[in-house]
């Protein structure tokens, strides 16, 4: 990110005097595909509104390509918003609708019809510009939903859960469609979602809210492998925590000491002090099951249930530390309930969380 | 063994609204002189007496002119009433949508004493703007009810969409919101409109000779000759309105097709 397009300085919304967002800085950079991922309720929502100016910042500034915006009103902020439920004009068919903007900046007739057509062929929609809305799908819609957003290119795109309505198969479709239109186009977008998977495949990087606050922003891959905090961790897909105490600090690496008395060699980014009490957090396709010990780290556990996954079979197994998933694929050798194992991993393959 | 007793039900419901119709609607055809039953022989002279005569022409022009400014007047009032009334956006809306829909319960009467003292302050007593007025007061509320639901209907963020697309307010007003509102805006004016013309109380009281709607001269004729031309006139009312209304059912439906 060289170039601070987006910028949100110190920004809190309060409603009523519940605060939602607290105190926020979010830099995007131009071109940028950003997700902002959380639960319901963490903020993210009420950033996307308050970029499209639906809402107004209680305190901070935001700013746009080094212009503040916070005191725009929408309809001059020159951004498209796609919402969830796709917002198309009723009464208005597909063509009229992706012709709204255009019209709207005063753009001659003949040259509206040519971006109209031009937007709908984008999103593979060109036979349906004289149906009304009601007439299409879902997934159509969000497309119409989509042209619309884009054909006037715009200078930033929000994306308020554009796919969280649709069935999963149409959902992954317009991920890939979406991510394309994004690298054609280098559009600048910020995408709004609950759904981390999504959030994973789509973004330049992911912003991870909880109660009003960014406990991480970074890369997909840096995000799911080193969480910073317990809450990102347990966030983005499934992972087994290990509560234990900090035995050794060296340099990237600590062992930590578990319940049982295990020692567990595990990376780090944190600065640790020995006796500090830690998390460490185990994805479950790390977890290798092993009838013998002979690994860097490994807990002795027993087979508590199996289960068939297709791609993947879920093991469930008890350790001193408590229950762990390990998803082992699919091939391996079947796990009886109540089998002897151990659960081995690479220092590599688990991270420390402070507490 | 509930359907037949539903059955019955529902056709007595039906009777009791009808029955009054079915009573007077004949009698508008009698050859009689009196209304009475039973009607000697079918006869179109009162239907030409409304037409010929010059008090009932006369009423009939004035309902007219009293119904269409009635409409017009509490069409635009209501409507821009349940905008502004429509985000609670004031603290007092509440109290101010109350306001707005008191003329629904307040009796007719109290109101009618009311303007006629007002009217005669203002120089709109014996006026057809003073008749207007009045009616548009008591046609307000069904406007505002029914503009309401429609506004409510409407999906805030179809609006906030057209806002983020370069639209300014009154942009989206024009272009989103009264249009996607019109179903509402229509049967509120049907309403304004048949409650003009059903007016009586307030018509007695601030109307003068020469703004004698037609429900006001059916109601003085009936004190004075009870003659069958009151129920001609009646058929012509119920006639216009099922018209009126038949009229604004077949839009509404166009223009929910079209959406």
């Amino acid at each position: 990110m060289t170039d601070p397009f987006i910028r949100l300085d110190r920004v809190s919304k309060a409603f009523g005097g519940v605060t939602v967002v607290d105190d926020l800085d979010l830099t995007i950079g131009r071109g940028e595909f950003v997700s902002l991922l959380g639960p319901s309720g963490s903020g993210k929502t009420t950033i996307l509104m308050m970029l499209a100016g639906f809402e107004s910042p209680t305190a901070g500034t935001v700013s746009l390509d080094g212009a503040r915006i916070d005191r725009l009103p929408p309809h001059r902020r020159n951004m498209g918003v796609v919402f969830q439920s796709y917002a198309l004009f009723p009464h208005r068919t597909v063509a009229e609708n992706v012709a709204f903007p255009l019209r709207m900046r005063g753009m001659a007739r003949p040259e509206v019809a040519g971006r109209v057509a031009r937007a709908l062929d984008m999103v593979q929609l060109g036979a349906f510009a004289d149906r009304k809305p009601a007439q299409l799908s879902g997934g159509q819609q969000q497309r119409v939903a989509l042209a619309r957003a884009l054909v006037f290119e715009p200078a930033v795109v929000l994306m308020d859960e554009p796919l969280g309505a649709l069935d999963k198969q149409l959902r992954e479709q317009m991920q890939l469609d979406i991510r394309d239109i994004h690298r054609r186009l280098g559009l600048t977008i910020v995408f709004v979602t609950h759904d981390q998977g999504e959030a994973l495949t789509m973004s330049d990087r992911v912003a991870v809210f909880n109660k009003g606050r960014i406990e991480q922003i970074a890369t997909p891959r840096e995000i799911y492998d080193h969480p910073r905090t317990r809450f990102v961790a347990e966030f983005l897909g499934e992972t087994n925590l290990i509560d234990g105490v900090v035995d050794r600090a060296g340099a990237g690496t600590a062992t930590i000491r578990v319940a049982d008395g295990t020692a567990i060699e595990a990376a780090t980014h944190h600065a640790l002090a020995s006796g500090e009490a830690v998390t460490v957090s185990l994805r479950p396709e790390r977890l290798r099951l092993s009838p013998s010990a002979e690994a860097p780290n490994a807990l002795p556990a027993a087979v508590a249930d199996s289960v068939y996954h297709g791609d993947h079979i879920r093991v469930r197994i008890d350790a001193p530390t408590g229950s762990l998933i390990a998803r082992t694929p699919r091939g391996a050798p079947e796990w009886d309930r109540g089998a002897r194992t151990f659960a081995t991993f690479a220092p590599g393959d688990c991270w420390v969380l402070p507490r | 063994m509930l359907r037949p007793v539903r059955l019955v039900f529902g056709l007595l419901a039906t009777l009791f609204l009808l029955a009054p119709l079915v009573a007077i609607l004949p009698l508008g055809f009698t050859a009689s002189l009196f209304l009475e039953y039973p009607i000697p022989a079918l006869s179109l002279r009162w239907m030409t007496e409304l037409f010929t005569a010059e008090i009932w022409r006369r009423s009939i022009v004035n309902s007219l002119i009293v119904g269409a400014g009635t409409t017009l007047l509490a069409t635009v009032l209501g409507t821009l009433a349940a905008l502004g009334l429509r985000d609670r956006l004031l603290p007092l809306s509440g109290i101010v949508r109350i306001f707005c829909l008191l003329p629904m319960v307040v009796p007719a009467v109290v109101m009618g004493v009311g303007m006629q003292v007002l009217f005669v302050r203002l120089g709109l007593a014996n006026s057809y703007l003073g008749v207007i007025v009045a009616h548009t007061v008591v046609a307000v509320p069904f406007v505002l009810v029914n503009v309401s639901a429609a506004l409510a209907g409407i999906d805030r963020r179809v609006e906030r969409a057209a806002a983020s697309l370069g639209a300014a307010p009154a942009t989206v007003l024009r272009t989103v919101t009264l249009p996607l509102a019109l179903p509402g805006i229509l049967s509120g004016a049907v309403f304004a409109f048949a409650t003009s013309l059903d007016e009586v109380v307030l018509t007695l009281f601030v109307a003068g000779p020469n703004q004698r709607t037609l429900a006001r001269q059916m109601f003085s004729t009936i004190r004075e000759n009870i003659s069958p031309a009151i129920a001609a006139a009646a058929f012509l009312f119920i006639a216009g309105t099922v018209l009126v209304a038949g009229a604004a059912l077949l839009v509404r439906g166009r223009l929910s097709a079209r959406g």
